[in-house]
């Protein structure tokens, strides 16, 4: 059963063509590993599917319905919860904060008109935040400001607050990027927890190979903006075209 | 207590008090002295900065928490006015239905206007706002003259319909704002020795409207509402990929702030009934910038002391003349005293504007927070050495234990 269908996908930034002819299926609860060399495309197929770039020609489809059209904030209320290359969180704000506002969009929707009544009176709320922090391991950060914690801290905290919203399919775009060994280490094991310990689709942008093979049970490789080849991680590996696509034609 | 926590509650009554006993307090020198001039505390002026202090606290919801710098809040003001001051000629001389009236017009204007403006953010927005006001402002002085008054302004008139009042009083006159038989003007003085104090009608009804004023952006800032504004000013990003439509939000924070200006523009009309096209102007508009700015903006009181800071200076600082400076350095040297009035002269008088540019360059540079990071600052240095002080008490003592 796959939960996100993208079928004959195709964009064109003025004489250059970004994607063209790109299908992809993610299977529900697999992790779906997106691999490819700079400028194949990877990036430009993450943002129409999260609703930054409608694409040109072609589909994508969430859990039978389409995406194409529709406001981020309305693509990510279907369940879709991106995480950025680097971490976009809510730096003026406190983390505790930070974790309270995906749950208040997952209770209340896009837009609450709630000026009156006290965020400190919002117990199910605040439950909910202080329950994630824990997860996370930084409940004892919860009153520092977002912006004052360290790369490694700042990229838990968006992944914890994308998972408060309890998505369906998380998005992560080259989520250790510039990150050291230690840390990159320490986020794969996270996401490792997170696909087994929940029931969640994670679809993952990465050029780390580590990375893709510790986590991945399925993998494709884009190259020019195209497919070159879908399958699982053993097969990859093997591939001569992937090789070719990554190393050259003399490799 | 108004369910707020210990510390909004000190605020709150900490603004209480400054504002009901402002006749006192603005009023520390006997009248007649020389340091007389310095007092402020006459209704008009004391109106002036309660007024002022409302449209800083709503400009302060939009500026403050979302970010979005708006150039032509006064706009509103301008049409809270003309709003009210329409009310008296047709309805009544009853404050209460002006004000009603100036907060929904302008809630209506500040709707439509703020719709169209924030399709953009950062400096397009704030140009955008500017244009409008601007425009709106060269409707009412020109083309809807016969709304506005143009360039007189809005006045009452005996001919005015006033249909659950009367059209004059039964000397001929123009009646009076009032509430329910207490008259706007109002006042009554209290002398004790040299000093007098004047408590006015019109001032502790606005003192009033600026403590709920206070109260409900209190509320607003510790709502989920107010965390999701500040969210909007912290990253719009990180907002939409949340599933939050930032749009609505900054629109109500937009409407909110533009019916404070409202309540401010229809409590004007409502101190002394008339409206003129000038209260649009985009002076206005960058007046209440500067008071939000140099009192702090994103802070709850912030914006009420930089309103009655920058009014201060505008009604006291612009009188004292060059006849004043030679009475305050006639102990000088003939030479010398003319030297000292001609360095002066620059900053006094019309030249007041100068010293608060001064003075907001320099809050601007060493305190970015306003004022408010200001008094932050002297608490925080005051709890040090008292610490210090205790801490080598303590110090000292900890061998006999």
């Amino acid at each position: 059963m796959s939960i996100l269908e993208v079928k004959n996908v195709g964009k064109r930034f003025g004489g250059l063509q970004a994607l063209s002819e790109v299908n992809l299926s993610v299977k529900e609860n697999s992790v779906h590993a997106i691999i490819g060399p700079n400028g194949a495309g990877k990036s430009t197929l993450l943002n129409c599917l999260v609703g930054k770039l409608i694409p040109d020609t072609g589909s994508v489809m969430f859990d039978g319905q389409s995406v194409l059209g529709r406001a981020p904030y309305e693509i990510n209320q279907m369940g879709i919860s991106r995480v950025f290359q680097t971490p976009e969180i809510f730096g003026d704000l406190t983390v505790l904060e930070n974790m309270m506002i995906p749950c208040f969009a997952k209770r209340d929707g896009a837009f609450e008109l709630n000026a009156l009544s006290a965020v400190l009176s919002q117990k199910d709320i605040l439950e909910k935040a202080e329950h994630m922090l824990e997860e996370m391991n930084m409940a004892d950060k919860r009153h520092m400001h977002a912006a004052a914690m360290s790369r490694g801290d700042k990229r838990r905290l968006e992944i914890g607050m994308c998972l408060s919203q309890e998505p369906r399919l998380l998005l992560l775009d080259e989520p250790t990027a510039g990150m050291a060994r230690a840390d990159t280490n320490n986020t794969i094991d996270l996401l490792k927890q997170i696909s087994d310990e929940r029931d969640i689709t994670i679809a993952i942008i990465e050029h780390d190979m580590h990375v893709v093979f510790s986590l991945a049970n399925r993998i494709t490789v884009l190259a020019q903006g195209t497919p070159l080849v879908e399958d699982d991680p053993q097969n990859i590996r093997g591939n001569p075209k992937v090789r070719e696509a990554y190393l050259g034609e003399s490799a | 207590m108004f369910n707020l926590n210990k510390k909004d509650l000190s605020l709150l009554i900490i603004v209480a008090v400054l504002t009901l006993f402002a006749p006192f307090i603005l009023n520390p020198f006997p009248a007649g002295s020389a340091m007389a001039q310095f007092n402020a505390g006459y209704p008009d002026l004391m109106q002036r900065f309660v007024i002022f202090g409302i449209f800083a606290i709503g400009f302060n919801i939009l500026f403050g928490l979302t970010g979005y710098l708006s150039f032509g809040h006064a706009a509103f003001l301008g049409v809270g006015s003309y709003a009210a001051v329409w009310m008296f000629k047709l309805l009544s001389m009853n404050v209460i239905p002006a004000i009603l009236l100036a907060v929904i017009v302008s809630g209506l204007f500040s709707l439509l206007i703020g719709f169209v403006s924030l399709r953009r953010s950062g400096i397009y927005f704030s140009i955008l706002t500017l244009a409008f006001a601007q425009m709106m402002f060269a409707l009412a002085y020109s083309v809807l003259t016969p709304i506005t008054g143009g360039e007189t302004g809005l006045q009452l008139a005996l001919n005015d319909p006033r249909i659950l009042g009367v059209s004059q009083t039964a000397e001929g006159n123009i009646p009076v704002p009032g509430l329910f038989g207490l008259e706007m003007r109002d006042s009554a003085d209290l002398v004790i020795g040299g000093w007098v104090f004047t408590f006015n009608v019109g001032y502790y009804f606005c003192a009033l409207v600026l403590l709920a004023s206070f109260y409900l952006a209190i509320r607003i800032f510790r709502s989920p509402f107010g965390m999701m504004l500040r969210a909007v000013k912290s990253n719009q990003q990180r907002m939409n990929y949340t599933g939050l439509n930032t749009r609505p939000y900054t629109l109500a924070a937009f409407v909110i702030s533009g019916m404070y200006a409202g309540l401010a523009g229809g409590l004007m009309a409502s101190m002394d009934p008339l409206a003129g096209a000038e209260r649009m102007q985009w002076t206005a508009s960058g007046e209440v910038v500067l008071m939000t700015i140099l009192g702090g903006a994103g802070t709850l009181i912030g914006p009420v002391l930089g309103a009655g800071f920058i009014k201060y200076f505008e009604n006291i600082f612009s009188k004292i003349n060059d006849n004043v400076l030679h009475s305050w350095f006639s102990f000088l040297p003939d030479g010398l005293e003319d030297a000292v009035v001609f360095i002066i002269h620059p900053f006094i008088g019309k030249g007041w504007h100068l010293t608060l540019g001064i003075l907001f360059m320099l809050v601007v540079i060493f305190l970015p927070g306003g004022l408010v990071e200001g008094g932050q600052r002297i608490r925080s240095w005051l709890k040090n050495r008292k610490t210090k002080d205790n801490g080598s008490a303590s110090h000292e003592t900890n061998p006999a234990e």
